[in-house]
């Protein structure tokens, strides 16, 4: 699995961070990730571009990612750096569209609750945990599909896999 | 063992194995797979990157330009032109743009493609709005339906299912708006998360099928996976006239397996608005009394049905839109906007004021056709009211239904729609 051991620094939001406010839709008829990068969080936050660093790690409420499917806020979230997401929940569709783009979405209401914002993180993403200044968190485990998927890189190489075999 | 809900018996005569049981994981083969002109051309580019030659079945998938249709900029035109060269190159007939289609879940249903037992696959959350047709719809992101156009088939997890039992019948100016924000209001914005919403309940019956749309396409906003309401003779009759294929209702076992039960008696809804920024912040109309408005708008894939430009007319026929107050109308689909134009609706609508516009999804995901400025207050017959969902930021709506809606055109503000003075022509 890609990054079994990721380190960033957090930043925190709270609950319904919808992809409305991710990606805005006025924007929704770019779709390559360096345009889409600058908007990121433009609705909610519009200072995040410019202080996330790659690798970091976002800690939220509860159903992030609700409201419209536009994979759009990932690619968005992924382009900017964003390393991992540990959630209290979240959304179905962007739970997918995430794991589908190699971007770990980690369901952990004590963590996503407990994570101190502008400290450094470690997510093992192999056992699902989240370590933060000697405190240590257990995630709901990924399920087998979920893991396969991040283990082949995302759904494209996991897919191309499956057709050429 | 427990017998099966609606979800688990479509899933299950769609599923690789032929079951699905509530919790498990599922390979799905949908009967359409529906893209737009947003999420399309993020999948086809995934779709080629994933080394498919061509999709499944060609006659099976459905491309609709309705999003940024017509083109506002040139990003946009580029887009919906990316979305017809896929469909040219793969021999996909059924594709449209403004002219010959609509929006995306209500044109699905006006070609005859969903009803009773089937499954759609949609790259756009609101595909869930084929629930009003005792199907599935299901929502996705655009590399999982790269995946569907590739292979023809999806993994999920079998969702659980919530019982909403309607009975009764509504009262005047109570749609299927009220029933939806209703059930949004009580459970949450995630509280049916993980769950198929399954209607069901002598209730039904009194409402038409336009306002069963109404509820299943928002119940993504409840957090749905899905919704599926219980087929009748109502739903039978819609599929006779679109053509969708003949087959029986499918229905719940009795002893099915429910996570949760909701009850909801019709006739004592009142109309609900909900408040920004949350589909879940419901109140009664007569609580925001007096709220000031700047736009109104009219349309959607929730409420875009003649049901609700039959509604809008009425409210405006003899009334006009109040000095400062724009009034926003868009059919769903180009026979909805030819048959309003026929029933006179739509020269009602323009003579009281009214923009009325080819359909698109337009302003609703703050798109193009009527974004709203820093500081501006909208109410909208769409699905989400989030912070800057129409336009800036610093913007709000209110969602409601049609005669909400058009009730507040006229007065400037948000008022019960039978507390409007009768017009002048018809005292």
């Amino acid at each position: 699995m890609p990054g079994i051991a990721m380190q960033g620094v957090v930043h925190r939001y709270g609950d319904e961070v919808n992809t409305d406010v991710i990606l805005p839709g006025r924007y929704l008829a770019l779709r390559r990730p360096e345009e889409l990068r600058v908007h990121c969080l433009e609705g909610l936050d519009p200072g995040f571009v410019d202080r996330v660093r790659p690798g970091d790690i976002l800690a939220v409420g509860r159903n992030f990612g609700c409201g419209s499917s536009r994979e759009h806020a990932v690619v968005a979230l992924r382009a900017a750096g964003v390393g991992a997401i540990v959630a209290v929940s979240a959304a179905r569709i962007f739970y997918r569209n995430a794991i589908n783009l190699g971007l770990p979405v980690l369901v952990c209401p004590e963590a996503a609750l407990a994570l101190r914002a502008g400290e450094p993180a470690t997510i093992d993403l192999e056992h699902a945990t989240i370590h933060q200044g000697g405190a240590t968190w257990q995630a709901q485990p990924l399920g087998a599909e979920v893991r396969a998927i991040l283990a082949a890189g995302g759904l494209v190489p996991r897919v191309r896999a499956l057709l050429a075999a | 063992m427990t017998g099966l809900t609606i979800t688990e018996k479509i899933l299950a005569a769609h599923a690789e194995g032929g079951s699905a049981r509530a919790g498990g994981i599922a390979t799905i083969r949908p009967d359409v797979v529906l893209l737009n002109d947003v999420s399309g051309p993020l999948a086809f580019e995934q779709f080629e990157a994933m080394g498919a030659a061509r999709p499944f079945d060609p006659a099976r998938i459905v491309l609709v330009a309705d999003h940024f249709a017509p083109a506002p900029n040139v990003a946009a035109a580029g887009a919906i032109r990316m979305t017809r060269e896929f469909a040219a190159r793969h021999g996909i007939a059924h594709y449209y743009e403004p002219g010959s289609g609509g929006i995306e879940h209500t044109l699905l249903a006006e070609l005859g493609m969903v009803g009773h037992g089937g499954i759609v696959f949609g790259a756009d959350s609101h595909t869930c709005t084929a629930g009003a047709f005792n199907a599935l719809g299901i929502g996705f992101g655009s590399t999982d339906l790269a995946a569907a156009l590739a292979t023809g088939r999806l993994w999920l997890r079998v969702p659980d299912s919530i019982r909403v039992a309607l009975t009764g019948a509504p009262g005047p100016y109570v749609t299927g708006k009220d029933v939806i924000l209703e059930v949004i209001r009580r459970i949450g914005s995630d509280g049916a998360a993980d769950a198929s919403l399954e209607f069901g309940g002598p209730g039904v019956a009194s409402l038409p099928v336009d306002a069963r749309m109404a509820v299943a396409n928002m119940a993504v906003e409840a957090g749905a996976d899905t919704c599926v309401f219980e087929g009748d003779a109502l739903s039978a009759a819609r599929a006779a006239e679109t053509g969708a294929p003949a087959a029986p209702p499918v229905a719940a076992d009795p002893d099915a397996a429910y996570r949760a039960r909701i009850a909801i008696d019709l006739g004592a809804l009142e109309p609900i608005v909900a408040r920004p920024p949350s589909p879940a912040a419901g109140v009664p109309v007569g609580a925001l009394r007096g709220q000031r408005v700047d736009q109104v708008y009219i349309g959607n894939c929730a409420n875009g049905t003649i049901t609700d430009l039959r509604q809008a007319a009425e409210m405006l026929r003899g009334r006009r839109v109040a000095p400062g107050v724009r009034l926003v109308v868009v059919p769903a689909t180009q026979r909805i906007w030819r048959q309003a134009l026929a029933e006179g609706l739509l020269d009602a609508l323009a003579a009281a004021g009214a923009a009325v516009s080819t359909p698109t999804c337009g302003a609703c995901f703050g798109g193009h056709m009527g974004i709203l400025a820093a500081g501006e207050t909208a109410i909208a017959t769409t699905n989400r009211n989030y912070r800057g969902r129409m336009g800036d930021p610093d913007s709000q709506v209110f969602l409601a239904n049609a005669w909400v809606a058009a009730a507040a055109a006229v007065a400037g503000e948000i008022v019960p729609p039978g507390s409007l003075p009768v017009p002048a022509e018809a005292a």
